[in-house]
């Protein structure tokens, strides 16, 4: 999965390309944990997205639930497998998904 | 019928998958069915790695038949650790808001939700859980 972060002040892009499963979430959590200083508006480009595990969901729950206390957080671009996983877990409900 | 044994291991997800995705490659399948399928193998293969061996480690054996002319893919994973029947767990409230709201439970939610058939047996000192899925439209 190639991870590419845009920063400009509080604003934080980051667009995903790959796979956000088992074997790449614990690297979007670090890279993340690090970015999220001072980021009042955070935007996920899913645009190149393939394909969510539960791994990968778990790392956006966290990363919700991290900028529900600081700003904004929201998915851009997800295609119809990616929305249907968040559909099937409810996701689709607690994230905000353009 | 085709077979494969690994060490039940994270690192070895990727073979496990190689493995799946081979049995359907010569089948007109959706690109949905596939994905449904990936996270399917990821959820059950995973959890045995995690919990289903102390320190000692163990193996896993993967077991999979596809039904040409139905298009019916069975994969049936099998560990020897302690029995785990992973269906009894329950299914998460996924109505709860973003604060309630726990991560557990949730992959294998989605594997029941996205699988046709979905089973559970213990015999011989072995877990072994099965997964169908027709593959085509």
């Amino acid at each position: 999965m190639n991870i590419t972060k845009t920063r400009e002040e509080g604003k934080l892009k980051v667009k995903l390309e790959g796979r956000l499963d088992t074997s790449t979430a614990p690297e979007l959590e670090r890279e993340l944990g690090e970015a999220l200083d001072n980021v009042t508006d955070l935007t996920l480009d899913f645009a190149e997205l393939a394909y969510i595990s539960s791994a990968g969901l778990r790392v956006l729950l966290t990363t919700q639930k991290r900028m529900n206390k600081q700003g904004n957080m929201v998915i851009q671009n997800a295609n119809d497998d990616v929305k249907e996983v968040f559909e099937v877990t409810g996701f689709i409900d607690i994230l905000t998904v353009e | 019928m085709s077979e494969l044994r690994v060490e039940a291991k994270e690192k070895e997800l990727d073979r496990v998958l190689e493995f799946v995705n081979n049995m359907v490659k010569d089948i007109q399948c959706s690109q949905r069915a596939m994905i449904q399928l990936d996270v399917a193998v990821e959820e059950l293969f995973v959890n045995i790695a995690h919990y289903a061996y102390g320190e000692n480690g163990g193996d896993a054996l993967i077991v999979a038949e596809m039904q040409k002319e139905s298009a019916i893919l069975s994969v049936t994973f099998i560990d020897s650790g302690m029995p785990y029947n992973p269906l009894q767990k329950e299914d998460p409230d996924i109505t709860l808001s973003v604060e309630e709201r726990q991560i557990g439970g949730l992959g294998i939610y989605m594997v029941k939700k996205t699988m046709d058939e979905i089973f559970y047996q213990y015999k011989n000192g072995q877990n072994h859980l099965t997964i169908k899925k027709k593959m085509s439209a």
